[in-house]
């Protein structure tokens, strides 16, 4: 298709008046407040997502300091007084006991695990920074089904707020994972049941976003867009649903089965009846493992876009990073196993072995050839290209100590302690949040038009990631050590590790709320961003910041890969921001 | 599939008010035609479909392994089950899929009053099926005592893992019937639409799409018949 308005329906003709700003508001407070509750327009319904998922981040959050400041010190008998009981006061009035002390430990370390996996992570990426840009980077007007995008979102809410009255109320105390019999025996009864069904009601809007995603991929690219001109953000995400909508129905069987488990006593997960509670850990993790990359994935994309763009260079490798992600959403499906090595047979435990160090190799091929992408580049070092420079630090930390988890001899030593904790924080937060925040500082200046203060923000990064080390490296230490898992009270040899460990947690604490300055500084006061303040080459710089309501005036026709640097001079580009390089002369060309 | 041209039908002033509604209808603006929606919204059913593959399978896979672990307690109680009653509920089913298909058929020709018929067959099919299974199945069994788990309190059971069985088939064939309301549901409402002459031979998405549902639930039932039913 060579002609630019292929669809007459984009230009400004009647009924489509409107090119304005997307957060332009055309009424008063209150019908702007209607506005949004029922636009159907994927870069809203993003933004809210984005507000929604950090908010339940917030929250997570502030569950993670309570754990660190419990921990600060063991839970004692000192002179016949109990101390080391930080938290106790959730969950009794009268006097502080060990048993309170555990009881309130493993709640508010349940709220920690569950609003962080299946409210923040899970969503995170792809339904907000994921919604308001897969569309825009195909070209298209909006996702495939936009009633089903807002549906998602109102889903979300209803199951988030689900999930928090059931934490509100107290009494949840199963770990994010659910594990039976832990969680037919333990915690109040209505709570334990709302917190499931939570996780089940998310699992819809999961599949819902996913299966928009997919549709728009494959229905809605530009004119002249084939598989291999798309960013690598797009096959991440579309790498990403896949495993949405083919692992969450697995998740969702298990937690109705596990709700009539704990309503009926059915006696699936239960071995008094004839049950298997193995079989829960297996159904458990047949979707929980493949959704570790519903984490990572999205992450993976966002580095693979903000890399390229700040080190104004070709990606090294594109195929084999596209290709990457799809190898890793198919052998995702086969690694469930892992998670439970002690509690299965030793050939399982070896193929599940085998194949959790297979999945490793799709994986080392992204991140060498990101550094790869490094070499001769012309480096930026603006804040989300330092994120990425924390993600490939961090995230390479987190894969290998993978290693030794997936190695049946030397996790006989180390699971369920804290080398795993660090393992998997290494890769969901050093990996994740590390991305999203890369992400969210790359695309800030087009989602709200407004630039961020750039030195506040590296502030900001170099407190996160100095806290971050700080708090989880020395879980390493304590893990290799012994420290298991999930403990409210410990030896006091540990207590120094655990200090540091809680100290790095309030730098860490206080970097985000740096963050959170910086944004809102940006938000009411930032200077205007320009059209394509990093000189970025997909088709979302194409249009005006903030994007118009339709995204686009016509139909984007591509003409250029997302990553021509060498080739292209990037649209809208203003030089007084970042100047381009100077192009190499023309004899100079090999 | 033959050329949609719904882009040109609804220029204002021209009379096109007293065109039935599936000839009114126009596509959503993000796309650039109506085969495109069409197209998409098959591809967002079938990956919907596959959904309820996986959530099934989930079911499939508990009824395995229980097979394996108490083959006779499974197969105890899957002889309290009545074949006959199965195979009627199979064969209303069948039905249901054949007259569901007929419709949206009947729809592409523009033959709206046999797609009306069709349609209320199906949803009389369906409800026959839910009859059926509850006051034949679920309430005979329930009331002597063949209950899932704990509740199971049946005096003359043979097999000392029979409650699993009663589990099992509680669960798989009760989200199946969840399923199946879910289906009339969604009938009912292409009754009403298809009343309003909203599918035709040019837009017919939703009757594609519930009719596509239709079957997989059908489907899932022609797997659970026989587990339950017949295999001892």
């Amino acid at each position: 298709m060579t002609t630019v308005d292929s669809n007459p329906g984009t230009s400004a003709g009647p009924g489509h008046h409107d090119e304005g700003s997307y957060l332009n508001s055309k009424y008063g407070p209150i019908a702007t407040v209607w506005d949004w509750m029922t636009t159907v327009d994927h870069k809203k319904i993003g933004v809210m997502y984005l507000f929604a998922v950090l908010f339940m981040f917030f929250l997570g959050g502030v569950a993670a300091i309570g754990l660190r400041i419990e921990l600060l010190e063991p839970t004692r008998i000192v002179d016949g007084e109990v101390t080391g009981a930080a938290l106790s006061f959730l969950v009794t009035d009268g006097p502080v006991s060990q048993a309170s002390a555990g009881k309130a430990y493993n709640q508010v370390m349940t709220m920690h695990g569950a609003i962080m996996v299946f409210m923040f992570i899970i969503p995170g990426i792809p339904a907000s920074l994921g919604n308001f840009f897969l569309p825009l980077m195909l070209g298209a007007k909006d996702v495939a089904f936009p009633r089903l995008n807002l549906a998602s979102w109102y889903i979300y809410v209803f199951g988030s707020l689900f999930g928090v009255f059931a934490i509100a109320t107290g009494g949840v105390d199963t770990g994010w994972t659910f594990y039976t019999p832990y969680s037919t025996t333990t915690g109040g009864q209505p709570q334990v049941i709302a917190m499931v069904l939570a996780a089940f009601i998310l699992g819809f809007s999961s599949i819902f976003t996913g299966l928009n995603f997919i549709v728009t991929t494959h229905k809605l690219r530009a004119p002249g867009m084939g598989w291999f001109d798309m960013p690598l953000f797009i096959w991440a995400i579309y790498s990403t649903s896949i495993i949405q909508v083919l692992a969450t129905p697995v998740i969702g069987i298990t937690l109705l089965l596990l709700v009539f488990e704990r309503v009926l006593q059915i006696g699936i997960f239960d071995p008094g009846l004839g049950g298997d509670p193995v079989l829960f850990q297996h159904f458990f993790w047949f979707y929980s493992h493949p959704v570790v990359y519903v984490m990572i994935l999205p992450a993976m994309g966002i580095i693979s876009e903000v890399l390229a763009v700040h080190t104004r260079k070709r990606i090294f490798g594109y195929r084999a990073i596209a290709f990457s992600s799809l190898a890793i959403a198919a052998i995702s499906f086969l690694v469930w196993g892992h998670h439970m090595f002690t509690s299965q047979g030793e050939l399982a435990a070896m193929i599940f072995s085998f194949l959790t160090f297979f999945v490793a190799i799709p994986t080392a091929v992204k991140v060498f050839n990101w550094i790869s992408t490094l070499y001769k580049g012309s480096i930026t070092f603006t804040t989300p290209m330092l994120y990425v420079f924390s993600f490939l630090f961090l995230f390479s930390i987190g894969g290998l100590t993978g290693l030794p988890l997936g190695a049946l001899s030397t996790d006989l030593h180390l699971h369920d302690s804290y080398f795993v904790v660090a393992h998997f924080h290494y890769v969901m937060f050093g990996g994740t949040v590390i991305a999203l925040l890369a992400g969210m500082h790359h695309w800030w200046p087009k989602i709200f038009g407004r630039m961020y203060h750039e030195n506040g923000a590296r502030l900001g990064c170099l407190l996160v990631f100095v806290g971050f080390n700080v708090t989880f490296f020395t879980q390493f230490f304590l893990g290799t050590q012994g420290m298991p898992r999930r403990y409210a009270s410990y030896v006091d040899e540990f207590q120094i590790y655990h200090e540091i460990s809680s100290y790095g947690s309030f730098i860490l604490a206080l970097g985000f709320v740096v963050h959170l300055v910086v944004f809102l500084h940006s938000m009411f006061l930032g200077e205007k961003a320009t059209q394509n303040p990093w000189g970025g080459l997909t088709l979302e710089w194409e249009t005006a910041t903030p994007p118009i309501e339709h995204n686009f005036h016509h139909e984007p026709v591509l003409t250029h890969g997302p990553y021509d640097f060498d080739e292209v001079v990037p649209p809208g580009w203003d030089p007084k921001d970042y100047p381009l390089p100077e192009p190499p002369p023309e004899g100079s060309k090999h | 599939m033959a050329t949609i041209d719904t882009q040109h039908t609804d220029l204002p002033g021209t009379g096109d008010e007293k065109l039935p509604l599936w000839q009114r209808y126009k596509h959503g603006h993000h796309w650039r035609n109506a085969d495109d929606e069409f197209d998409a919204a098959k591809i967002g059913i079938w990956l919907f479909l596959s959904t309820e593959v996986l959530l099934f399978s989930g079911m499939f896979c508990t009824y395995a392994i229980f097979r394996l672990m108490y083959p006779e307690s499974i197969a105890a109680g899957s002889g309290y089950l009545d074949w006959r009653w199965g195979t009627l509920n199979t064969v209303i089913l069948l039905l249901s899929s054949f007259t569901m298909a007929m419709a949206i058929r009947n729809v592409q020709l523009d033959q709206q009053k046999w797609a009306r018929i069709n349609l209320l067959i199906t949803l009389f099919c369906a409800a026959a099926f839910l009859a059926i299974k509850v006051i034949f199945e679920y309430i005979p069994k329930w009331s002597v005592g063949k209950r899932p788990g704990a509740l199971f309190n049946y005096p003359f059971a043979t097999e000392s893992h029979e409650s699993v069985w009663w589990g099992i088939y509680y669960v798989s064939t009760g989200i199946h019937a969840v399923h199946v309301i879910g289906g009339m549901v969604m009938i009912s409402w292409l009754i009403y639409r298809q009343g309003k002459r909203a599918y035709g031979p040019t837009h017919y998405t939703k009757m594609e799409g519930v009719g596509l549902y239709w079957h997989i639930v059908d489907l899932v039932w022609i797997f659970l018949f026989p587990l339950l039913y017949l295999v001892h």
